[in-house]
């Protein structure tokens, strides 16, 4: 039986007591003081903080104890499975987080000289290589922080190639489907693109028709993910891109779904211009509770001098690496620096630990893995395959409990809580927007077939409570540490406390026992 | 030819489990999970990437090519410029390595991440408490960007067109918000500063700032590390003309240096990372962004946000995520960012680096910081042909120094110190601002002790001395 921990720690605002610390620094030595004076003290009035911050106050040990008991109440990759679709919770190797905990590149600054940094340039370099090989595209910059802001800068790049081939004005247009991820319509508009959305078919994959009546001189690229989100490979892909190349766009690849295709298919040979890459997700690097992961995106040949500046290369007379800032093309910075340089590193052990044989064995078993759980899955009292049912899914596999619903009325929300009872996190919930309480679910290559069947039997389990005592999954969870949340009351303006003086001045959030 | 290994991180690769998880769905081979992908389109080779190594040579490798490098533990640097060294206590580390942490997922399903959840509430309410603003979110990827955000928000409160920005600002950050901005179309004005404090010039802010202008931005301490005085009268100005007013900080001086709120901020954004963050290289960063608590601002925000609440049942408090409806997977293309992935384990570590060292802690370092400094101003001073720094104003952590007396580029001097000294100065910032001469840009922090200090004062000595 599963039960999480359950402190019912307080907010560290009302832990410690006046006067205890932490934490002190070093003693600045006598003729430092002598000569420099107490420099504080000369502050101008006008700049000085005469009301000190109200941080709390607490010794070591008890900081130590109060984050711990925290993380003794957060469900984790390390703890068990973790199906959120799209999202490629995989195993993220031990030996990685170790490399990167070492000073050797901890404590490297960004503005050091080349010559003192060309072990990680080579590194970063190498990488970039890399990951152009896998999505078969020209050139890859590492710079972006997150699969968003790869997407951002892949739409800037768009918009970029159509202003310096002059008809940015009239290229107003992105198109997306309607299943697509949430991040591209957001991406567009930041972009300063109107979004266009285009239906999906009977058949859950991009309609051709429809998208042919909606391309024109408008449009400057269509966002699309392969596998989509239903975890169907979009196979008129080449059509795809014929019809946005014939009117002059840029297909872009959202690399959400790139695990199931390691080493089978590249976004490249698939007509795609533009491909970013969620290093957090295909190359395992931990999620760390929503980020940092690392967004990098590839290029075609046409679209390489846009990239942001500056660019890792490589001298091959000297036989160095340089950050190249001659790029007058480029769109200029979208970050300060070259990336989020600890998570890259970890891809990059990844990427050795697998070797071509490994990244394409990881495709498979997660594609493996899912149609397993499709055909576990079937069967259950409730459940339903919406779209092209009998087609293989790739690395993830849409459920709906749409039917469950209106027999019983245990939502998707209600199974996803219950899940958790079970000591199983749930499958992303409500998306794509396109299937009625919908369950996506993306085992990854990682878990091992004890685990997808400790999965199939609790969802099993579900919905026999579903029919026989709603009630009960209703009201799920039980064993997490709280049980289930009013996530409107968190919302709403009157009730809203977005921090603890926010509360404080407010008071409106109350519990009985807190 | 070797026997196939089964590789450690995928347990089904075993033959006898695929067998039988193929039979169950009743197929022969893994290709026909595949036969959807056209031929055309299939990859009919190996990736060209190296052949998977055990772990004992992963490591092996890749501590040999980090041994190329020269880091700041064991060459004495002088570099900050948008990545700050500072110590961060070995609870810091412990705490985010704590896989609890490390390997969850964004906070999704609350009642089960109220660990990740409190952190993040945690780390929003001390970002607060430094800047004095009501609502602060989980973070943004870094400073520039956090920046970019910023007037974007103000611009989706307003509907103006413009941004004023003080003419002394990182040129990434400049960069980024331009690059941030460009698709709305805004124009960046620059306002001058005085050239004697390098203070921002009050007069030429005034004429820049119109009822076009959708925000105000200035920065404190400056990018050339002075503290900025004119930070009240900027607020007026914007608040004048009904823009909004952002404030950028570096959060270790806000022991010492006043809250953002008791300028008028509207919106205040700065760089977490020296808040118990490494340097890696320069990512990840870790971006601040707060601003005031009228529902019509907080409403614009970007980014996620964590909120108290309560159980359904009423008998006990929680945490969840916020105002989703801001956000892109609900709102789309009418999402206030398309921010998902961001800082979060970052966040955390600010939040465990402040809950040690609390406001006495926070004073202690901003203090040890600014006599520190100080001190290396006052040594390298001494050295004839040198001028630090070049602005009559109070310094925090950064400070210019300039060469052109002594008839040396800047560059030389570096390479001469790095070369022949092992000591790595300031960055160069004569290409940045060629108006300020041979000058670099120098980081003194409490990780900096007084030898460290000296050494440097006795290498440029000796360098700028022999040269003569």
């Amino acid at each position: 039986m599963f039960r999480q921990a359950q402190w019912n720690e307080k907010v560290i605002f009302e832990l410690g007591a006046k006067g205890r610390r932490g934490y002190f620094l070093p003693r600045v030595e006598d003729e430092v003081s002598k000569l420099a004076g107490n420099a504080a003290n000369k502050l101008p009035k006008t700049v000085e903080r005469t009301q000190p911050p109200k941080l709390p106050e607490l010794s070591e040990v008890e900081v130590v104890r109060h984050f711990t008991r925290l993380s003794q109440m957060n469900y984790c990759v390390d703890l068990g499975f973790y199906p959120l679709g799209s999202c490629t919770m995989k195993y993220n190797p031990k030996i990685n987080d170790a490399l990167v905990g070492v000073s050797d590149i901890s404590e490297l600054h960004p503005n050091q000289d080349a010559d003192t940094v060309q072990g990680i340039l080579e590194i970063l370099y190498t990488l970039s290589q890399w990951l152009a090989e896998v999505t078969g595209t020209y050139e890859v910059c590492l710079q972006p922080c997150a699969g968003a802001q790869g997407e951002l800068l892949g739409a800037l790049i768009m918009r970029a190639c159509h202003k310096f081939n002059g008809d940015v004005d009239e290229r107003t247009e992105l198109i997306v489907p309607d299943s697509a991820h949430g991040t591209n319509p957001a991406s567009g508009t930041m972009a300063g693109f109107r979004i266009v959305v285009v239906p999906s078919n009977e058949n859950g994959t991009v309609d051709l028709k429809a998208l042919k009546t909606v391309v024109s001189s408008s449009t400057a690229g269509l966002m699309l993910t392969n596998p989509n989100t239903l975890g169907l490979f979009e196979e008129d892909i080449a059509e795809i891109a014929d019809i946005i190349h014939s009117v002059g766009g840029f297909l872009y690849y959202d690399g959400a779904n790139l695990n199931a295709i390691l080493g089978k298919t590249r976004p490249g040979d698939m007509g795609y211009d533009i491909v970013h890459i969620n290093i957090h997700k295909t190359f395992g690097t931990p999620h760390g509770g929503g980020g940092p992961g690392a967004g990098p995106i590839g290029v075609s040949q046409e679209l390489a001098k846009f990239l942001p500046v500056p660019q890792i290369s490589y001298d091959k007379k000297l036989s160095r690496c340089y950050l190249d800032y001659d790029k007058p093309q480029s769109i200029g910075k979208i970050r300060s620096f070259y990336g989020n340089i600890a998570v890259l590193l970890r891809a990059y052990a990844y990427i050795l630990s697998m070797g071509s044989e490994g990244l394409a064995e990881a495709a498979e078993i997660s594609v493996l893995n899912a149609n397993y759980l499709v055909k576990r899955l079937s069967g259950i009292r409730g459940f339903e395959l919406p779209f092209a049912k009998g087609r293989p899914r790739k690395h993830e596999c849409v459920f709906s409990v749409r039917l469950m619903y209106k027999e019983t009325g245990v939502s998707a929300r209600d199974v996803a809580k219950r899940l958790l009872d079970y000591g199983l996190h749930s499958p992303t919930t409500y998306f794509p927007h396109i299937v009625d309480e919908a369950l996506m679910i993306e085992p990854t290559e990682s878990m091992e077939k004890e685990e997808l069947d400790r999965f199939v039997e609790a969802l099993k389990k579900i919905s026999d409570e579903a029919y026989s005592n709603a009630e009960l999954v209703k009201k799920a969870p039980y064993n997490a540490a709280v049980t289930r949340l009013d996530e409107v009351q968190a919302s709403h303006p009157k009730t809203i406390a977005l921090s603890w003086r926010m509360h404080q001045n407010r008071n409106v959030i109350k519990a009985a026992s807190s | 030819m070797p026997k196939a290994r089964i590789h450690p991180y995928i347990p089904n690769g075993v033959p006898e489990t695929k067998q039988e998880m193929l039979q169950e769905i009743g197929i022969k081979t893994i290709d026909e999970l595949y036969s959807d992908v056209p031929q055309k389109l299939r990859l009919k080779r190996e990736l060209d990437l190296p052949e998977a190594m055990s772990e004992q040579q992963v490591r092996h490798h890749i501590q040999t090519s980090l041994n190329r490098n020269r880091n700041t533990k064991d060459m004495l640097t002088f570099l900050g410029a948008g990545c700050w060294p500072h110590y961060i206590p070995a609870v810091v580390d412990n705490i985010v390595q704590r896989s609890e942490f490390l390997t969850s997922y964004t906070p999704y399903q609350a009642e089960i991440s109220q660990g990740m959840l409190q952190a993040l509430f945690e780390y929003q309410s001390m970002i607060c408490e430094l800047t004095g603003m009501d609502v602060a979110n989980s973070s943004m990827y870094d400073w520039s960007s956090a920046l970019g955000e910023a007037v974007r928000m103000a611009v989706r409160v307003n509907k103006r067109t413009e941004v004023v920005v003080p003419k002394i600002i990182h040129p990434d950050r400049y960069a980024t918000l331009q690059t941030y901005i460009d698709p709305l179309k805004m124009r960046i004005k620059k306002a001058d500063y005085i050239r004697e404090t390098g203070l921002i010039n009050l007069e030429d802010l005034k004429n820049q700032v119109s009822d076009k202008t959708a925000a105000v931005y200035i920065e404190s301490p400056s990018y050339l590390g002075f503290i900025e005085s004119h930070v009240k009268e900027s607020a007026q100005i914007a608040h004048d003309k009904g823009a909004l007013f952002i404030m950028g900080v570096d959060p270790t001086s806000l022991g010492v240096l006043k809250a953002p709120a008791d300028y008028g901020a509207d919106i205040v954004v700065g760089e977490g990372q020296p808040l118990g963050n490494h340097l890696n290289f320069g990512g990840p960063l870790l971006g601040l962004f707060a601003c005031r608590g009228e529902m019509e601002l907080i409403r614009q925000m970007p980014g996620r946000v964590i909120g108290m609440t309560a159980t359904l049942k009423g008998d006990r408090m929680g945490f969840c995520m916020a105002l989703q409806t801001r956000e892109q997977h609900i709102r789309r293309e009418r999402a206030t960012s398309n921010i998902c992935t961001n800082e979060a384990l970052c966040a955390v570590a600010s939040a465990a680096y402040l809950a040690l060292l609390g406001p006495e802690g926070l004073r202690e370092l901003g203090e040890t910081v600014m006599i520190r400094t100080q001190y290396a101003v006052s040594k390298l001073n001494l050295i004839e042909g040198v001028k630090t720094p070049l602005f009559k104003s109070q310094h925090f952590k950064e400070f210019t120094v300039n060469f052109d007396k002594t008839r040396k580029r800047a560059q030389r001097i570096h390479q001469t110190l790095l070369k022949e000294y092992g000591i790595h100065g300031g960055k160069s910032i004569s290409k940045e601002f060629p108006e300020l001469g041979q000058t670099a840009l120098y980081c003194v922090t409490e990780v900096h002790s007084k030898d460290d200090i000296d050494q440097l004062a006795r290498g440029l000595k000796a360098i700028l001395e022999e040269e003569r």
